[in-house]
């Protein structure tokens, strides 16, 4: 088998920075990957932010506290991770529950706890416990789960979704529901209960669309016709969709996005980079870009392959599924496939939260990866 | 059926695990499928339709500014105009260390330091390629320092623009107001696209007040942008042109403001000025007829051109600091103790009231005393006035008259009546920022005091409201709003800056209506002739208190002096002025309306701790109403 390959291959001298990556529990193809997308990231925030080499410096710190946050995780054994599975959840529900009644507004949501020290989204530590909750629950359970424990874990999934969509924040919402049915798929959710879900899924549209805000609506709205708002709503849109369009297939090249740089391109640092990349690179420069990010999406799901019990399973294949999730919806919106919803680009956007909880991911996925025991057949 | 016993198989588990992944595999491949597809229609097959859309980008639209309408005086005097100036301009997303940029600015003397928090706040708020102004009226010393180091600071450019100039500086400061640098905080409450390119709004007086007319519309027009959002070209001037196909229209004109004209007299204006010289004061005068503000002036003034350049934040520290408070308008916002001048107002409601017939007499020992108490209240004049009736006791200004009927009408019928002729609310008058002055009423006091046994009323308080003094208080403004009403027979005219405004569309000029508030309808209408009578009286009398003052004059003035107590003299201490702090000296306060026998004005002056009515307050009306008698149209 695979395993007993790379046996014999650790048997062989080993040269020193493979030496150093092994007693770091990192794994070389994932980092070299994640740097890659994340050096191709500092470079177009440059030129999104109108080449502002200060708002780079911060970015970089950012970078480097997400990488710190990555080698830390990566110390932490499966085990010791799914002995704290549930603790980490409760204290995230906690946190949420803090953050409805306590935390700080910013533009219309409440999203922000102010801890003192640190200013953080309580949110984003969801992102992380619903799989690892998920993963935990389904560990020591027969596969395919029993109909109950399905309920268990769709309650486990969906309530932090909905107190997150009630701050409201809609992207995360997306992401951390996400991540916690992922788990459940993974671990072979029957398919009739997945048709079944369907069906309600679309019955529960409608009762959705009655609960939406005033904001969340008119981007549906303007998702299916931007033209109707061309000033307001839809204007985002309609000037992503000509930054990607101008670019063609080799860009206008690096710093010369007019799009970005006249300021038509609203947020074109944050949730709409996709977008200075498709202006700037053109379609090579985008094609590149996924390539790697699949790269990263597979890495992740090989580990999972590779994994050697259920806990580690799920949680490597739900965070890479989540992963994959947060690049398609951001490149879906940006380029109008999908509505709005306010999903950064993972590693490139500028903002420093989501990339932290995104490496401590990959830091799992890494520790998981770096642990496994040799099996003798 | 037996239930069911499940065991954990770990094989079947990981194939099921793999079987699921390899599906979660392929659907990340469909989509990442359906995204480059995505792609490819957008950059190769409309490739060539976003081109255009990018290219077409690059021409904006810039916002042309109107031009600030002009504010006339009655006479067609300017009071506010636009004169041509450089300013200092920056664009703030071509400078790549503002405070630094700022600072070095700072340094050479073209931007004063304290004005540096202001521009990075406002920076902040604005588009990052909208020009920001950092001085609005360059020298031409500062000109030329910083035409030779210009290289020195991209982003930064001097600008020919129009720059409001107030030609009569401190005479119109109060009632004109000015404009200031468009902050932060005036964003909020102004249409944003309206204002983008406008660098000045109207802070204070009809420059604020009627902000909505003297700004106009914004235009705009189309440019053509490089890379870094610099001009190139300007596509046309700002021309009417006919709608673009798709109905955008690509430029318009800026509809000017419209301009103001006020009821001010400039020169009766200066001429109160004049009166009043280096003392403080105000002086308010008022056309009885439709409420025209003719002069509204307090002393010290200010140059309100200071701010409508730019005012350094040491001369901005310098005025607040004045201990004259030039920056306060004594005419709008002072609020002082009416003292006698309120006594035609009380006769008219002792009068209404029956409390007194209008041949009674009441004989005046010097002082008076209410029943059951032995605290006097004492007369202006110690020895008394003797047997005097309403005209009497009106001409010399008689206290004890006032003491004892106005004990007898009682503190709410008292606040009732005056608050009907005018005191005690705001006149309404167009500008903002005027103080409503006081009435004392029972209930005002029950809502005044957060202590109970403060909050009874007092027979005793009673007594000196009667004479203008204790918690009653008003406005100049006030004071010669009610006065008009006196004059006017009851009808209550809405005092006004604002006489016309000019049409939009072809520049006429447009009427604004005079605002008729309310009417006060006596029983007897002859009452009304009793009180103007009493009123001449005091100008024309034998003894009347201000017949030295008006001696002489070509029309008939109906007036009434008043002598406001700021500092309370004990029982049986003698008032003497010299032995106490000028600020605690009396003011010095005349009212009046003229010509008595069909009104035109009225009046009212004080003196800031002048002392007399009669000798400080009264020469000062005379000179104005001279002033206007001389010069009104006939």
């Amino acid at each position: 088998m695979f395993e007993q390959t790379q046996a014999f291959e650790a048997r062989r001298p080993l040269t020193l920075p493979a030496r150093v990556l092994r007693s770091l529990h990192l794994d070389a193809p994932l980092l070299l990957a994640l740097l890659a997308v994340c050096a191709i990231g500092l470079g177009v925030l440059y030129s999104a932010v109108g080449q502002n080499a200060s708002l780079v410096v911060s970015q970089s710190l950012r970078l480097g506290v997400a990488l710190a946050a990555l080698l830390v995780v990566a110390q932490i054994p499966p085990a010791a991770l799914r002995n704290w599975a549930p603790w980490v959840f409760l204290a995230g529900i906690g946190l949420l529950l803090a953050t409805l009644f306590f935390g700080e507004v910013g533009k219309g949501a409440r999203r922000w706890l102010d801890l003192g020290i640190v200013r953080f989204q309580p949110s984003e530590v969801l992102k992380l416990a619903v799989p690892l909750m998920v993963a935990w629950y389904l560990h020591e359970r027969a596969l395919p789960p029993a109909f109950h424990h399905v309920l268990v874990i769709l309650l486990a999934a969906l309530a932090p979704a909905v107190l997150i969509a009630a701050q409201p924040d809609l992207g995360t919402a997306v992401l951390v529901a996400s991540s916690g049915i992922f788990a459940l798929l993974l671990a072979g959710l029957r398919l009739r209960y997945l048709f079944a879900a369907g069906v309600l899924a679309l019955a529960a549209l409608p009762v959705l669309w009655h609960f939406m805000l005033d904001y969340q609506r008119r981007r549906v709205l303007t998702f299916m016709n931007p033209e109707s708002d061309p000033l307001g709503a839809g204007y985002n849109i309609i000037q992503s969709k000509i930054a990607i369009g101008s670019g063609g297939v080799f860009g206008k090249g690096w710093l010369n996005g007019t799009q970005a740089h006249l300021e038509f391109l609203p947020e074109r640092a944050t949730d709409f980079i996709f977008a200075v990349i498709g202006e700037e690179f053109g379609l090579l420069g985008l094609l590149a870009l996924l390539a790697l990010y699949l790269f990263i999406v597979g890495r992740g799901l090989y580990i999972a392959a590779n994994a050697q019990d259920t806990f580690s399973r799920l949680l490597a294949g739900s965070l890479s599924l989540t992963f994959f999730v947060y690049v398609f919806v951001n490149a879906g919106m940006v380029s109008g496939l999908l509505p709005v919803v306010g999903v950064p680009l993972p590693l490139v956007s500028f903002g420093g939260t989501s990339m932290v909880t995104l490496m401590a991911g990959f830091g799992i996925l890494m520790s998981i990866h770096t642990r496994r025991k040799l099996l003798a057949a | 059926m037996a239930p069911r016993i499940r065991f954990k198989d770990p094989w079947q588990e990981q194939r099921l695990f793999f079987g699921r992944l390899i599906a979660a595999a392929v659907v990340i491949l469909l989509l990442t499928g359906l995204l480059v597809a995505r792609l490819v229609q957008l950059q190769v097959v409309n490739h060539p339709h976003f081109a255009d859309l990018s290219q077409d980008n690059r021409i904006r639209i810039e916002p042309v500014p109107p031009t600030r309408g002009l504010i006339y005086d009655r006479h067609g005097q300017i009071l506010a105009e636009n004169l041509p100036a450089y300013q200092l301009e920056l664009i703030p997303e071509q400078v790549e260390d503002m405070p630094a940029t700022l600072a070095a600015l700072a340094e050479l003397g073209l931007i004063p330091p304290g004005d540096i928090d202001r521009i990075l706040a406002l920076a902040r708020r604005q588009r990052r390629f909208e020009p920001v102004t950092l001085n609005f009226r360059m020298d031409d010393e500062q000109v030329a320092t910083f035409a030779v180091r210009r290289q020195h600071f991209p982003g930064v450019d001097i600008r020919a623009r129009l720059r409001r100039h107030y030609p009569f500086g401190a005479a119109t400061a109060h009632t004109v107001g000015y404009v200031g640098g468009l902050s932060a905080r005036d964003l909020e409450r102004l249409d944003r696209a309206n204002y983008a390119g406008t660098s000045q709004v109207g802070k204070t007086g009809v420059e604020f007040a009627y902000e909505h007319l003297l700004h106009g519309q914004v235009g705009y027009r189309q440019v053509v942008v490089n890379a870094r959002g610099r001009v190139l070209e300007r596509l046309e001037t700002p021309a009417e042109r006919p709608a673009a196909p798709d109905g955008r229209r690509t430029s318009r004109r800026p509809v000017p403001g419209q301009d103001v004209v006020l009821g001010l007299d400039i020169h009766l204006q200066l001429a109160a000025l004049e009166a009043l010289g280096a003392r403080r004061g105000a002086v308010v005068v008022l056309d009885t007829r439709d409420g025209d503000v003719l002069a509204m002036a307090s002393t010290p003034g200010f140059d309100p051109n200071l701010f409508s350049t730019g005012i350094s934040q040491a001369d901005y520290q310098a005025l607040l600091r004045d201990p004259d408070n030039p920056l306060f308008d004594r005419a709008l916002r002072g609020i002082y103790p009416p003292g006698s001048t309120i006594k035609p107002q009380m006769a008219l409601a002792l009068l209404h009231h029956r409390v007194v017939g209008p041949g009674e007499r009441l004989f005046c020992p010097g002082h008076f005393r209410l029943p059951g108490s032995s605290h006097r209240f004492r007369d202006w004049r110690r020895e008394g006035h003797g047997h005097v009736d309403l005209i009497e006791a009106m001409a010399q200004s008689c206290d004890v008259y006032f003491y004892a009927h106005g004990s007898t009408l009682g503190i709410d019928r008292m606040h009732e009546f005056l608050t009907a002729v005018g005191l005690g609310e705001r006149t309404g008058i167009d500008i903002q920022g005027e103080r409503p002055g006081l009435v004392p009423s029972r209930e005002w006091k029950r809502g005044a005091f957060r202590q109970r046994e403060d909050q009874a009323w007092f027979p005793g308080e009673t007594v000196i409201a009667a004479i203008g003094q204790g918690y009653m208080n008003a406005t100049m403004l006030q004071l010669a709003h009610s006065t008009a009403v006196l004059a006017q027979r009851g009808v209550r005219t809405q005092p006004r800056l604002a006489i016309a405004s000019s049409d939009p569309l072809n520049g006429e000029l447009i009427e604004l209506p005079s605002v008729e508030r309310s009417r006060v309808i006596l029983e007897d209408e002859r009452q009304w002739d009793l009180i103007r009578d009493s009123m001449i009286a005091v100008t024309r009398g034998a003894r009347g208190t201000a017949r030295l003052q008006m001696r002489g004059t070509s029309y008939l003035v109906a007036g009434k002096t008043g002598t406001a107590q700021v500092f309370s003299v004990g029982q049986d201490e003698e008032y003497d002025a010299d032995a106490i702090d000028e600020r605690l000296r009396d003011h010095a306060l005349f009212v009046a309306f003229a010509p008595a026998e069909a009104p035109e004005i009225s009046i009212a002056v004080i003196v800031e701790n002048g002392g007399s009515g009669s000798s400080v307050a009264a020469p000062v009306a005379r000179a104005v109403m001279d002033r206007y008698f001389a010069t009104r149209e006939r």
